[in-house]
């Protein structure tokens, strides 16, 4: 296609374009920098000095709520889910690629669970654990909860991975004498290894930052999103946006992680 | 290209049954076993048991099992649920409009207007990674922006333009609509940008010889292909908006109400019947509006 001049459509949604990803990011730069308010600043701008005072106070022991704790939970869900998400939706997506009874049913089943509200799935989870006699934990129900969002995601992915598959290469490995083992090892799983890191990034991030599945389902023990909610209504200091700055960071590390762990496998299997 | 594989696929003949596939779909059960049993025990066994308790009577202390039906006429015989619900699909709608329209244009400039993929891709990036992060946090980073004291009202009085600060910025419906749309215009971006990178850009270049202006371009190509991928979108923002309680709890200040937040709160009050059966009529509403857009749109296809 030869290059036309821009056109006047170009420039006025360029412009649009420019004042969405604005309107993504700019509310959330206003707490990353008042996040460093000072001692005696408050809620919103203008900062009063600058410090990390509200950094130092947010990891020492707090009057509400337990951030370490809630921390180690949630990384801990966030990988139980992330593992279980990648796992079973490969399995899935295999499963799929091939027909038998019941597959659109199932199929239909993970749509459905994503379009279920996510309170009705907190809410009847809590029920079912009452009326078994369970105790409702981080580690059982609230993993379960965060399953049925993630799942969905993890076997849409790979569903439609698979159907951009092309057959041929698995025909090409077992022509040259592999067993489907080896076939899987070295023919496929190299070739769907980006797909599958993606999937456990949804996995991860989906999980460490949900919320409303976790409302009823976590028991005794608060996974982060939960702190930062109640915060939300105790806590009328910097001290939240000092939390809010280092979680963003957080996710931004992994996905930053994530893209690198993929651009790495696609080099090295260029180069393999 | 994307078309082109699909249909050799689909070419390729099926191979004749070997006696190994037999064992082969076995193995599909196996592989398939996992995502049935999760979803089964987390999915379908609380559906099933939120009917059921639906019917149970209660007192402030536990549930008792029966078969009561007044969890749901006390329910839709009062004048706050409906008003409720209306507020809920009121939000829903204007959501769904405001996010329809930012994520066309949003996904069409990415789709029709950068020319080299390695751009398109940082630039798709950029919309995704703040739906990597945490929704409670970018909700409460309006506050310092909408705030009585925020940086809209002190630049509105600095500039003389309003003689005090504008109240209703936050703590509203306008602020819990905003804030949706930050919070959900990505789910209508991503489906419709993966629509229109698989329309056939030769389809534009015919339109374009045939003498059509970009504006035809836009409605009788570029908008009809791009359906199913803004079904897809309509399909996630409304069932979220549906299901939202925390954006209308924190950013109306309590001021206006969605049916989850009803729930909510008569889950804290312990009645549990009480918002099972709400459960089952929101379950419900959300399966009629998803079906009726699925019979626009088969999203195997789409995948």
């Amino acid at each position: 296609m030869q290059r036309e001049p821009r056109s006047r459509e170009f420039y006025i949604l360029a412009v649009f374009f420019t004042i969405f990803v604005l309107f993504l990011y700019g509310p959330l730069s206003a707490i990353l920098i008042l996040s460093f308010q000072g001692p005696n600043g408050g809620l919103t701008f203008p900062l009063n000095g600058v410090s990390l005072h509200w950094f130092v106070n947010l990891f020492e022991k707090q009057a509400v709520g337990d951030f370490g704790g809630a921390l180690r939970r949630s990384l801990m869900l966030g990988l139980m889910v992330m593992v279980t998400t990648v796992l079973v939706s490969l399995l899935a997506g295999l499963a799929f690629r091939r027909k038998f009874l019941g597959a659109t049913a199932l199929f239909y089943l993970a749509v459905a669970s994503l379009v279920v509200p996510s309170i009705i799935i907190s809410l009847g989870i809590g029920v079912v654990f009452s009326q078994l006699g369970l105790q409702p934990a981080w580690y059982s129900s609230a993993f379960g909860a965060h399953l049925t969002w993630t799942l969905p995601f993890g076997v849409l992915i790979m569903f439609a991975v698979f159907n951009r598959f092309s057959p041929a290469y698995e025909e090409a490995a077992r022509d040259l004498g592999a067993t489907s083992w080896q076939t899987f090892r070295h023919v496929l799983l190299p070739m769907i290894a980006p797909s599958l890191i993606g999937v456990g990034l949804f996995g991860f991030s989906l999980s460490y930052d949900e919320f409303a599945r976790t409302l009823m389902t976590a028991g005794t023990y608060n996974t982060l999103p939960l702190e930062i909610y109640g915060m939300t209504t105790n806590v009328t200091t910097p001290v939240l946006y000092a939390l809010g700055t280092v979680t963003t960071l957080f996710s931004f590390l992994v996905i930053a992680g994530t893209l690198g762990l993929i651009v790495f496998v696609n080099r090295r299997r260029a180069y393999a | 290209m994307v078309a082109m594989s699909e249909t050799a696929i689909a070419d390729v003949p099926i191979r004749k049954r070997k006696p190994g596939s037999r064992i082969a779909e076995f193995a599909a059960y196996l592989q398939a076993l996992p995502l049935l049993v999760i979803l089964g025990a987390f999915l379908l066994l609380p559906i099933a048991m939120i009917t059921v308790v639906s019917f149970w009577d209660y007192d402030f202390a536990q549930m008792y099992p029966g078969f009561v039906t007044f969890n749901y006429t006390e329910t839709l015989g009062s004048w706050v649920t409906w008003k409720t619900y209306l507020n809920t699909l009121k939000f829903a709608a204007i959501v769904w409009g405001l996010t329809l329209t930012i994520g066309f244009w949003v996904a069409y400039f990415l789709a029709f207007h950068i020319r080299s993929t390695a751009m398109q891709m940082v630039l798709f990036l950029i919309c995704t990674v703040p739906f990597l992060t945490s929704n409670i946090i970018r909700m409460i980073s309006w506050i310092p922006v909408l705030g009585r004291n925020g940086l809209i009202n002190s630049a509105l009085v600095g500039a003389g333009i309003v003689p005090q600060p504008i109240e209703w910025l936050l703590y509203s419906d306008f602020a819990v609509v905003l804030a949706m749309v930050h919070l959900y215009t990505l789910f209508m971006v991503t489906p419709i940008f993966n629509t229109m990178m698989r329309i056939d850009k030769s389809l534009i270049e015919a339109a374009r010889d045939a003498g059509a202006s970009s504006l035809q371009v836009l409605t009788n190509v570029v908008l009809p292909l791009s359906k199913p991928g803004m079904a897809i979108g309509t399909i996630f923002v409304v069932t979220l908006v549906m299901a939202d309680f925390s954006t209308v709890q924190v950013m109306s200040g309590g001021q206006s109400a969605s049916v989850a937040l009803m729930m909510k709160n008569e889950m804290s009050l312990l009645q549990y019947p009480a918002a099972a059966a709400n459960a089952v009529v929101l379950l419900i509403l959300v399966l009629l509006m998803v079906g009726g857009i699925l019979r626009v749109v088969d999203i195997r296809k789409e995948l």
